[in-house]
């Protein structure tokens, strides 16, 4: 069964990917974990995603589409990245959740894929 | 009566009530109603209509008694609506009514925990139903701690309470034949409870330390109710024993602190010396078990706050004993950290090679322990990828910072 699990970080988790001193601990994190998931043979995709500022939202709007800068919605957290894992049951796409390093500080979202 | 006018006073009465009756309350009727379920459900409208009326009317004289008469009025009202049961709340109502009129009614809470850990009962439901018709906790409470969805935990509970009720699962104390085997479900289940995981056990504040006091408090009630079971008193030890060090698993920084750096002047002296007592009581019977056995590890490890130093090679010895009646992965993962510090790293390592490689594609434990020994044996380009695997095992940021900090000193040489 294929689970999505999305990151949601805070201001803070993006800021930490480029600060000197806080970013060899934060790539350090998310390598583990990315690895821990390979090693134990679960992970079948996934990427990180750049910061929403430099997102480009197009929605419908007044028969026509028109094209925005930035996100969709502002949240306390943004959509950071995602991984795609393969796992027996939602209890064990939970546990691997849990270990991703946003659980610590923003947020993960665990979702069902739908098997097309 | 007590007077009238105090409203925290009657709203306070209901929760003390509540705290310390509730799991009476639940045991006593579901074994003469066979439904916790129903049992519950006609508790917790008791609950609420005392909320409601004892501020008006001040507290019952015998509180537990006046809500069992209307937890009993509820559950013959939902027995007469639902024809099937009406025959049984016939035969029932004497009974309570009897309850009633005497109100030092018998504590059944060991049937309920029985119950609550029989082998018909699915295994992942048996810790959360213990938790809510012992201690009240909510479904809520219960998913996060355990790390299941809410929604999945409230089927897992709502199916085996079905289940105790449709297979008609007794309440009884099982026969002394039998009783050391279903114990052994019954504290595993409160084991569970207080966090089964090493990292919780080994220090870190993960999501059982929210239910460590309701484990610590089912323990004690066990040890209370069967007095005479040493795993009961072990099980106590243990989890008095690992409770003792909370305070000094973190550092003023919010850093974790592994056991052997901990100040001792940290860990509770009344905590040691409860679980010591209980050891002792233990031990009388000339029984050992899992349990004991586990608890004396960690006794072995409070001595250090008085000798100042750890007796690896007594450590060693207990989990070997460990593993000759429950070998677990924990406990060939704490054998090979025992025999490392006792004996070598080289001892450690040969230790953790004997352990199946798929047992421990998860077990943060393993990794963790095998990237510190390769450390030590100065291979510094193995023991980083294993410091990586520990890391993204984890689920805890103070214990990812330590493993990271750990993996940097042994990629700079040796340890």
């Amino acid at each position: 069964m294929k689970y999505t699990i999305l990151i949601y970080e805070t201001a803070a988790d993006f800021a930490a990917r480029t600060d000197e001193r806080r970013k060899d601990a934060y790539w350090g994190a998310y390598r583990a974990y990315t690895k821990a998931l390979a090693d134990a043979g679960v992970m079948t995709g996934g990427a990180a995603l750049q910061p929403s500022h430099l997102a480009t939202t197009i929605r419908p709007h007044d028969g026509k589409q028109r094209v925005q800068d930035g996100p969709y919605a502002e949240a306390k957290e943004q959509l950071g990245g995602y991984y795609v894992i393969d796992v027996p049951d939602l209890d064990q796409a939970l546990a691997w959740a849990a270990r991703c390093p946003a659980a610590s500080t923003g947020a993960v979202e665990v979702r069902p894929n739908l098997s097309m | 009566m007590t007077g009238v006018g105090d409203e925290r006073e009657p709203r306070e009465a209901a929760q003390l009530a509540a705290r310390a009756s509730y799991g009476r309350l639940v045991a006593y009727l579901a074994r003469r109603w066979r439904d916790v379920a129903a049992a519950e459900d006609a508790l917790g409208d008791a609950f609420v209509a005392a909320l409601e009326s004892w501020p008006r009317v001040g507290v019952p004289d015998k509180p537990e008694a006046w809500l069992l008469a209307v937890a009993r009025r509820r559950l013959v009202d939902v027995a007469r609506h639902a024809s099937v049961q009406g025959r049984a709340a016939h035969d029932l109502a004497p009974e309570l009514d009897r309850a009633e009129r005497d109100p030092v009614f018998p504590d059944e809470r060991l049937k309920l925990l029985f119950v609550c850990a029989h082998p018909a009962i699915d295994e992942r439901a048996r810790t959360p139903l213990m938790l809510q018709t012992v201690l009240g906790l909510d479904a809520t409470t219960i998913a996060s701690a355990f790390l299941v969805a809410p929604g999945t935990m409230g089927q897992r509970l709502v199916r085996a309470k079905a289940r105790i009720r449709d297979a008609r699962i007794g309440f009884e104390v099982p026969e002394p034949h039998e009783l050391s085997e279903r114990l052994g479900t019954v504290l595993e289940a409160i084991y569970a409870g207080y966090g089964t995981g090493w990292d919780d056990v080994a220090g870190a504040d993960g999501r059982g330390h929210a239910l460590a006091e309701e484990a610590i408090w089912l323990g004690r009630l066990v040890t209370r109710l069967l007095p005479q079971e040493p795993e009961a008193h072990g099980l106590l030890a243990l989890m008095l024993h690992c409770e003792a060090r909370r305070a000094s698993r973190r550092d003023a920084d919010g850093a974790y602190v592994p056991l052997d750096r901990q100040d001792v002047r940290l860990w509770s002296r009344s905590m040691i010396d409860e679980a010591e007592t209980s050891l002792a009581s233990a031990s009388r019977s000339g029984t050992p078990g899992r349990f004991q056995l586990e608890a004396a590890i960690q006794s072995v490890h409070a001595a250090r706050a008085v000798t100042g130093h750890t007796d690896w090679p007594a450590i060693g010895l207990l989990y070997a004993g460990l593993l000759a009646c429950a070998p677990t992965i924990g406990a060939r993962v704490g054998h090979a950290a025992a025999l490392a510090e006792a004996e070598s790293a080289q001892a450690g390592m040969e230790a953790l090679a004997a352990i199946p490689s798929a047992a421990v594609a998860t077990y943060q434990p393993y990794w963790a322990l095998r990237a510190h020994l390769l450390g030590r044996l100065g291979r510094g380009g193995e023991a980083s990828e294993a410091y990586d695997r520990a890391i993204g095992l984890s689920e805890n940021a103070a214990v990812r910072d330590f493993l990271a900090g750990q993996a940097r000193l042994a990629a700079g040489g040796r340890s």
